[in-house]
């Protein structure tokens, strides 16, 4: 029976549609979670990552398809589901005038956590999100970080088995997202299914899985590793003073499959780089835009996410598809 | 189980609701001041009491009782007797230019006439610009005609304003009855209260919900178990305690600075205004479920009182009202409340006149709050 339990995938959808005016923002969403997992959704900004959210979460209705969150229908079990999920929106609800305590003893009282064990989950909630010497201090008055660890905490006085984050470290300096992110770890080693939209590609990596979207679509979902192993050929760094000028002479070069830009650094993938390493450095040279360096890197899921964004707008201009 | 976890979550709500009031002092503030602001404004600005009209007095009776007729009028406090005209031409003028209010024709005769017994007439002219003033005005000369046994040939000549052509007759009984010096206070004090009522409930409650939808706490209530009827209820038991501290403000201000008497139960006066509650809740529910921003509620809250104002009888009499307006006024809660608390106050009417006033304004508190809780989704568009 256990093993029914755990076969059976904690969040699922099936041909989800959610139309709104003039667009389109969740366009047949299939999707498979298993119970411990840790899922990222990734996808440029309006792919409809917080529609689907939203959805698979029950807080709105789709106009067409179905999702199961713990085995339940989002549309006809939706107070169900929400006795054992816990949802943090992007733009999250706290209150700002009442204090950090007080907003979890709100929550709590709300989901029916009372008693002995309403002051010992927010005590320990507190020291969870290291917020215990802030307990009287108002929401409003907390830094970023600190709010959304209190959102966190607010979101999970109920304790649930399916926790769902839309960018919850959007608007985060570095080190309260490293944070936040440690908090996401414990509570997935305690068997918490994390489902999280995030538009930081570095968070992608610590997801055991991750999902592509793209209009209102998942156009790939993997582990990240394998995301990565996508990449076409080998990735190479060129720093360059003329990011530019570079850019346009190693993306007319033959065999450079494609080139992103970060800074003054240029990623070019290529067919072999034993073979285009020399052949970008005499031509940047030749054109007096010569390389500072180059050098063979692996691919981050950022790459791997840009070059697939690409490829697949490159085809959709060539089947003339797609605006 | 399911029944005090329902009363936990109305409980958590009202609670925070009750700190959200506390700690913001202006909201506070305004709420605790307003209602004595309205009342200070419509007791002292907004009066139709009428004191030293200028009044001119034709006399071509020139008699010992045409004089007593004249000096009857100075001696209230309602007209000064400023102008003797000479002629019908004078005293038309005297009216045109607004030096008079009102002009008396004494006619010749009269004198006679009363000492024969029969009924003398003397003949009023009423500025009518302002009907309201009119209106009492005409109240007040007859009254004190009849007292001088002659029927006041009532005569109103309209200038700028309004056609005064459907002033009311005039009933001296009613006046001495209930509200013998004519004070405006003791009409107004009562019609405030329903008015404050209705303008803090529903602009509260619209505001309220609106706060949490605008700002996005919303959306992190609607995964909670809390049901929508949970979250009405919690939202609304702390205004209407909000707003019955204004209308125990209103009342105290009200009888202990403008003395006004009440004359009913004051239990069943409360007992009323907690039903009239009820449509002006669910009208701030259904602005609530119509609006977007704080700014919109609030809009569109005050567009649903500018009807109640001018439409209920809080300050013009419905029955001058043209017979849509009447029957626009029969569809506002308030309409029915203000014959209920002015019955009340004034007449020290019992439950057993304003049946009718009750009857409707449990159907209309029923009705608004059932549309307004279907409207609310607990979802989100």
């Amino acid at each position: 029976m256990s093993d029914k339990l755990s076969a059976q995938p904690v969040i699922e959808a099936t041909g989800l549609v959610r139309r709104f005016k003039n667009v389109v923002a969740v366009d047949g969403l299939h999707l498979s979670i298993a119970r411990g997992e840790i899922f990222g959704l990734i996808g440029p900004d309006g792919a409809g990552k917080t529609t689907a959210i939203r959805l698979l979460a029950a807080v709105m209705l789709p106009n067409a398809g179905e999702a199961r969150v713990l085995g339940f229908d989002t549309r006809r079990q939706a107070e169900r589901i929400r006795r054992s999920v816990g949802y943090m929106p992007q733009r999250f609800s706290l209150y700002g005038d009442l204090t950090v305590r007080e907003n979890l003893d709100f929550f709590a009282d709300v989901f029916g956590v009372r008693g002995a064990e309403r002051k010992r989950r927010i005590d320990e909630l507190l020291g969870f999100a290291r917020l215990t010497e802030f307990s009287t201090r108002r929401a409003a008055n907390l830094s970023g970080g600190m709010q959304k660890k209190l959102a966190l905490a607010c979101t999970l006085v109920h304790a649930p088995e399916v926790m769902f984050l839309d960018e919850p470290t959007t608007g985060v300096d570095p080190i309260s997202r490293r944070e936040f992110w440690d908090i996401l770890a414990n509570l997935h080693v305690q068997g918490v299914t994390l489902f999280v939209s995030t538009p930081y590609m570095d968070e992608a990596e610590r997801c055991s899985r991750v999902g592509l979207m793209y209009e209102g679509q998942i156009v790939e979902c993997d582990t990240p590793d394998a995301l990565r192993g996508q990449v076409p050929g080998e990735l190479l760094s060129v720093w360059t003073a003329q990011v530019p000028k570079a850019r346009a002479i190693v993306a007319a070069l033959p065999g450079v499959l494609e080139v992103q830009t970060y800074g003054d650094v240029l990623h070019v993938f290529v067919e072999d780089a034993a073979i285009l390493t020399p052949a970008i450095r005499d031509a940047l040279a030749g054109a007096g835009a010569p390389a500072i360096d180059i050098q063979k890197t692996t691919p981050r899921v950022e790459e791997a996410f840009i070059s697939l964004i690409q490829r697949r707008r490159k085809t959709e201009r060539e089947l003339g598809i797609g605006n | 189980m399911r029944i005090p976890s329902t009363l936990g979550r109305i409980l958590a709500i009202m609670r925070k609701e009750f700190i959200h009031i506390r700690r913001d002092p202006r909201t506070l503030a305004i709420v605790i001041i307003m209602p004595v602001f309205q009342l200070i404004i419509f007791g002292y600005a907004v009066t139709s009491d009428i004191k030293h009209l200028p009044m001119a007095v034709l006399d071509q009776d020139h008699s010992v009782a045409s004089r007593r007729l004249a000096d009857a009028y100075r001696a209230s406090s309602y007209f000064d007797v400023d102008f003797y005209a000479q002629n019908d031409r004078e005293l038309a003028r005297l009216i045109d230019s607004g030096q008079a209010r009102v002009g008396l024709t004494i006619p010749p005769g009269y004198g006679d006439q009363l000492a024969r017994g029969s009924v003398a007439e003397v003949s009023m002219i009423i500025d009518g610009s302002d009907p309201t003033i009119a209106n009492a005005a005409l109240s007040a000369a007859a009254a004190i005609g009849q007292a001088h046994s002659a029927s006041v040939a009532q005569k109103v000549m309209a200038r700028s304003g309004p056609a005064v052509a459907a002033l009311p007759g005039v009933n001296v009984e009613t006046r001495v009855w209930y509200n013998p010096n004519m004070i405006s206070a003791n009409y107004m004090v009562p019609a405030l209260i329903g008015l404050i009522l209705q303008t803090l409930t529903a602009l509260l409650t619209a505001v309220a919900i609106v706060r949490e939808r605008e700002q996005g706490t919303l959306e992190g209530l609607i995964v909670t178990p809390i049901r929508a009827p949970e979250l009405i209820l919690g939202k609304i038991v702390p205004y209407v305690l909000v707003a019955f501290t204004a209308m125990l403000e209103i009342l105290l201000v009200g009888t202990l600075w403008f003395k006004v008497p009440i004359n009913g139960s004051v239990t069943l006066l409360l007992a009323l205004a907690a039903l009239f509650l009820l449509s002006s809740l669910g009208i701030g529910l259904l602005v609530s479920t119509a609006a977007h921003t704080q700014q919109e509620a609030m809009m569109l809250a005050f567009f649903t009182i500018l009807p109640s104002v001018f439409l209920s009888g809080f300050m013009f009499p419905i029955s001058a009202m043209p017979q849509v307006l009447q029957w626009a006024s029969k569809a506002i809660p308030l309409t029915y409340f203000l014959v209920i608390d002015r019955g009340i106050v004034l007449k020290g009417n019992s439950m057993d006149i304003l049946q009718p006033q009750v009857t409707a304004l449990a159907a209309f508190g029923a009705a608004i709050l059932t549309l307004a809780v279907a409207r609310f989704r607990k979802r989100l568009e």
